[in-house]
């Protein structure tokens, strides 16, 4: 069960109507490395982890829709008033046609969110290896949106964001190095 | 270097868990967790048809694998 908490958990601010922007931000929305696919991953790996590490899973994947949030945010602020011209200009004429101005699960390109994004393996190791190589995926993609974009507000939130792939994937690699412990070795400090 | 090549834990049980618990679950922590990047001229096995069965040049890289059908539900 989750409370929620009515307001995003770092400021996301817009510089002016860019959905040129909001087409490429859509790439951690929906995409393979997106925010989606994390917080999706993330709560699904957590039945079958060794309880040690349960509750890591737990409070990433919930950080990672609190990241969400702030993505769609951000999405919904750079296209909220764009004419149909301009949405059409920044290449997101289809989307328009399809969506009218609401989000929706897909990439850059526009396929659409798929459960083939994510894994399950139930092998501890694999399933934590493979959270690691998400983290570290969903920080270049941070990396290439904040080179492509010229909105200072917005590549603020966005080292914000980068800046937590870090975080996760080190604690990840910690709970590796937890999974690797012999059980009853003595901890010598 | 030593270690083991499985782990086990003991997960949660509940008394009303529909299936008979399984009490005890492993999982492989292979070697090549833990070598790092590999020394130079660390022992080979004695043998090429050895080493070829085996699927490495290394023993200390050789993580046999056993299957679990059929283990017994404690």
């Amino acid at each position: 069960m989750w409370y929620y908490e009515k307001k995003l958990q770092y400021p996301v601010k817009v510089s002016r109507c860019n959905p040129m922007l909001a087409k490429y931000l859509i790439e951690q929305y929906g995409g393979a490395d997106g925010e989606l696919s994390a917080a999706l991953r993330y709560l699904n790996q957590r039945y079958t982890i060794p309880d040690k590490v349960v509750g890591l899973l737990n409070d990433i994947g919930t950080e990672e829709f609190a990241h969400l949030e702030m993505i769609a945010t951000m999405i919904y602020k750079l296209t909220k008033d764009a004419t149909p011209e301009q949405l059409e200009a920044a290449g997101l004429g289809a989307h328009f046609v399809n969506h009218d101005h609401a989000l929706y699960y897909h990439n850059a390109a526009g396929a659409p969110w798929t459960a083939t994004y994510i894994q399950a393996k139930g092998d501890p190791i694999a399933d934590l290896y493979e959270d690691i190589a998400a983290e570290e995926k969903a920080r270049a993609t941070y990396q290439w949106i904040i080179d492509i974009s010229d909105d200072p507000f917005i590549n603020d939130s966005l080292k914000f964001l980068r800046e937590r792939e870090i975080v996760h994937s080190q604690r990840f690699h910690e709970a590796v190095e937890i999974l690797k412990e012999e059980r009853d070795r003595k901890k010598v400090f | 270097m030593s270690f083991t090549l499985t782990k086990c834990y003991s997960p949660f049980v509940s008394k009303f868990d529909p299936c008979k618990p399984i009490l005890t679950k492993c999982y492989s922590t292979p070697p090549n967790l833990y070598i790092g990047f590999q020394p130079n001229n660390i022992e080979q096995f004695p043998t090429a048809r050895e080493a070829l069965y085996a699927g490495t040049l290394w023993p200390c890289l050789y993580d046999p694998y056993y299957s679990k059908r059929g283990e017994s539900i404690e």
